[in-house]
């Protein structure tokens, strides 16, 4: 090989080694501009484990229809988006929620302590109405039936006649439930929160204080200008699955489409009620099919023994290799342990999660490592028991291995992308941990293969001319 | 060395191997009508919640009567579920699919049973509909995985003779080791209670990979061979092609099995299933790619089945 080239590739192994030397060892990456001292690349490293090792709760939702084909793409990320938010609000950190194939959604929540109730609060239907409450505000938290979804009951000849009286006089004279009424109240839905096109929280009027300001969607812009210039002074209670939220009283009739909603409301009060107004409702409902909860103790447990696994695993091959390979073995340890520190650096920059299947799948992909430098010194050995000279030797060991190498690792690249294919659309994250590790593993141990091992092997023969020791092949 | 010749002992071998998994997963079809293995929640669907009691611990009998007071969500009996120990403070328990809500008030019946605090190691509830999606779709993704190769090595070994020989005798090599590694599962699951879960199917895919992987390189030597060695006889070439690859394949195998029985020794009881799986499935692996996916071509280079049913003696021979 050209020795200049062999320089060039020597400094740029230096350099990602110290680079990944240097994610391996941090938890938090951060690079300052000199010249005006803001933080140019601000990276949390650390590594990410899966909920099988940290403790925690996986769950796999699905559309609640009866056809998976008829659900859009776009409703189905709206609801996830929807979930993260309920979900976030309850206080957990580090959530994720990703759509797997055509109507279901993985949601993952490290180190929960509760997940029934997390997974109570993800099922919850939210319903957003709109009523009319007549001329008193209710109270916020009250519990009110309203006519939404009766309507179309009541329309069918088999509706009760007094259920259809009930609603129009509801609407003309809507009364706060009296403490001793006969009959609870049933108020009239003018709208429900799929009218809704955006929502907003602005600064109010009074200072201090702030408002939420909405528009509607085209479609409903004509009937809430309808309703509200016929019901200026009265009350337009928000009501999240039939408890009042908030209390409202429409002060003017709105035309354009666009309102807003005062009170006396504060920063965080405002921004809660215009979530709950934005993600109101799930444009799909969503049933909970499969759920993993793995105990923080279990999970210690297992990362402590797969390291140590690992570690054990690791020393014996690089015993084997040593002693085995002798002089090539030794170097391809050390390409090894570059193997190791470039992965593991990947592992933290993407990051990719790791899970104990991912673990197994990285373990196995350090044997298939192995394997490329084993199909390099084989042939190393052939063209050294051939006469050749040794950097000869070394090169022609290289290119003669190279399909091998090449066509074995592409089948164990189309196996990987089948099993992620597999994974991702059924929401089996073990799977697809471990195909993402297994193939990243292979292209990394290609390029330490092909790149370092033979690197290293120049920058010792052509240094310190060991060319005349045979028994150092092990020949 | 010559293994070619030897050819027919090596299949026998496999035979002897692969049969009594047959046989195993066939009584096993025969006596639950359910299928060839006894499958994990992960594919039946069902639930699996693993206790740790800190304190006094409830006996069997007394889990079955708190699982007796609720429902599946299918709203079924939770009657016939499988309760065993795990050490000496756990339990492990399978039963029907039960949701959260109805764990959290399992827990809390078992915590008012024993005053012990009561901690969930593990739960995992799968739905019935979506077990049986996921074992169709694993069926359907090995088919794709084979198929897929067996595209890949036609087109790699399109410049020797035959190349769609190479690319079906490395699929037989692979559902070879598959069919060991199901058999191996069907006796452990005979003997042991072992069920399949995802893991198991994680461990066959990986197994399919390390199969083909290993072939290809055996023969990616015969492809070089064929054409420096063009007068010598297909089946001396075959060989001599095995006999030079024979160091890497042992040594390969060598290293993916100390990995794997460090694994298997200190892994955890998690991954223990899963290790051993890939152990026999590795093991298998290599066998296959030595002595059954270069001997098949040479069987079907020389068109031996003609001879099978004729004159016997020779072709064992």
């Amino acid at each position: 090989m050209n020795r200049s080239r062999n320089t060039w590739l020597i400094v740029m192994i230096v350099v990602l080694i110290a680079f990944s030397l240097w994610v391996d060892l941090s938890k938090n990456i951060t690079i300052q501009n000199p010249l005006n001292n803001t933080s140019l690349v601000n990276r949390n490293t650390d590594i990410q484990l899966g909920l099988d090792l940290r403790g925690g709760l996986q769950t796999l939702l699905q559309a609640d229809v009866a056809d998976c084909a008829s659900v859009k793409a776009a409703d189905l990320e709206t609801t996830r988006t929807i979930l993260q938010n309920r979900a976030n609000a309850l206080g957990v950190s580090e959530i994720t929620m990703q759509t797997a194939g055509n109507c279901r959604i993985v949601a993952e929540f490290p180190g929960v302590t509760n997940p029934e109730q997390v997974v109570a609060a993800l099922q919850q239907t939210a319903l957003l109405e709109f009523i009319d409450a007549g001329d008193t505000p209710l109270t916020v938290g009250t519990k009110v039936e309203t006519d939404y979804g009766k309507s179309a009951a009541a329309t069918q000849p088999t509706a009760t006649p007094e259920t259809a009286a009930a609603t129009p006089s509801a609407t003309a004279s809507a009364t706060p439930a009296a403490t001793a009424a006969p009959a609870p109240t049933v108020y009239h839905t003018v709208m429900t929160g799929a009218a809704l096109s955006t929502v907003a929280v602005q600064v109010g009027t009074k200072p201090g204080t702030y408002e939420i300001s909405f528009t509607l969607k085209p479609d409903s812009t004509q009937l809430f200008a309808d309703y509200t210039s016929t019901h200026i002074g009265k009350i337009l209670a928000i009501v999240l699955d039939k408890s009042v939220i908030s209390s409202p009283s429409i002060q003017s009739a709105i035309t354009g489409g666009t309102g807003s909603i005062t009170g006396s409301f504060t920063s965080a009060e405002a921004n809660s009620l215009a979530v709950q107004l934005r993600y109101g409702s799930l444009p799909v409902p969503v049933k909970v099919v499969e759920s993993q909860t793995v105990g923080a103790t279990l999970g210690e447990d297992s990362v402590r023994k797969s390291l140590t696994a690992g570690a054990i695993g690791l020393a014996v091959v690089i015993l084997f290799m040593a002693l085995y390979y002798r002089l090539p073995g030794i170097v391809a340890d050390l390409a090894l342990v570059t193997y190791a520190l470039i992965s593991f650096m990947l592992f933290k920059m993407i990051p990719i999660t790791l899970s104990l299947p991912g673990i197994a799948g990285f373990i196995l992909s350090i044997g298939m490592a192995v394997d490329a430098n084993v199909l390099i010194f084989e042939r190393l050995k052939e063209e050294l028991r051939a006469g050749r000279t040794l950097s000869q030797a070394i090169d022609l060991g290289w290119s003669r291995a190279w399909p091998s190498i090449r066509d074995s690792n592409s089948s164990t690249l189309i196996t990987c992308l089948i099993l992620y294919i597999f994974g991702n659309s059924f929401g089996a994250s073990m799977v697809k941990g471990f195909s993402i590790n297994l193939a990243l593993g292979v292209v990394v141990s290609l390029f330490t293969a092909i790149i370092v091992t033979r690197t290293y092997l120049h920058l010792v023969l052509d240094n310190l001319k060991l060319g005349e020791h045979p028994r150092w092949f092990g020949l | 060395m010559n293994i070619i010749k030897n050819r027919y002992l090596y299949f026998l071998i496999s035979l002897l191997v692969i049969v009594p998994g047959v046989i195993f997963m066939a009584m096993h079809w025969i006596n639950t009508k359910e299928g060839p293995l006894s499958l994990g929640i992960d594919f039946r669907g069902g639930s699996l919640l693993e206790v740790q009691f800190a304190g006094k611990l409830p006996s069997i009998a007394d889990i079955q009567t708190i699982y007796g007071q609720f429902q599946s969500t299918t709203g079924q009996s939770l009657s016939d579920m499988l309760i065993q120990p795990l050490g000496t403070d756990s339990y492990s328990i399978t039963s029907k699919q039960i949701d959260d809500a109805t764990k959290g008030k399992i827990v809390a019946a078992l915590e008012a049973k024993t005053g012990s605090t009561v901690t969930v190691q593990n739960f995992t509830s799968v739905s019935a509909s979506v077990g049986a999606e996921v074992t169709n779709a694993a069926g359907f993704a090995i088919l794709m995985a084979a198929l897929a190769i067996l595209i890949y090595i036609w087109y790699a070994f399109r410049e020797v003779e035959h190349p769609i020989r190479y690319g079906t005798a490395a699929i037989i090599a692979m559902l070879h080791d598959v069919f060991v590694v199901l058999g191996v599962e069907a006796m452990l699951g005979y003997f042991l209670g072992w069920e399949a879960d995802a893991l198991f199917l994680t461990a066959v895919l990986t197994v399919i990979g390390f199969s083909v992987h290993d072939t290809i390189v055996v023969f990616d030597r015969i492809r070089e061979n064929a054409n420096i060695y063009r007068r010598v006889e297909y089946e001396k070439m075959v060989n001599h092609s095995i006999v030079q690859t024979l160091d890497r394949s042992i040594n390969t195998q060598l290293t993916v099995m100390f990995t794997l029985f460090a694994l298997a020794l200190f892994g955890g009881d998690t991954i223990r299933h899963f290790v051993i799986i890939l152990l026999v499935g590795i093991f298998s692996g290599t066998y296959s790619s030595i002595f059954n996916a270069s001997p098949i071509l040479v069987v079907w280079e020389n068109k031996e089945w003609k001879n099978w049913f004729k004159r016997k003696e020779t072709a064992t021979a």
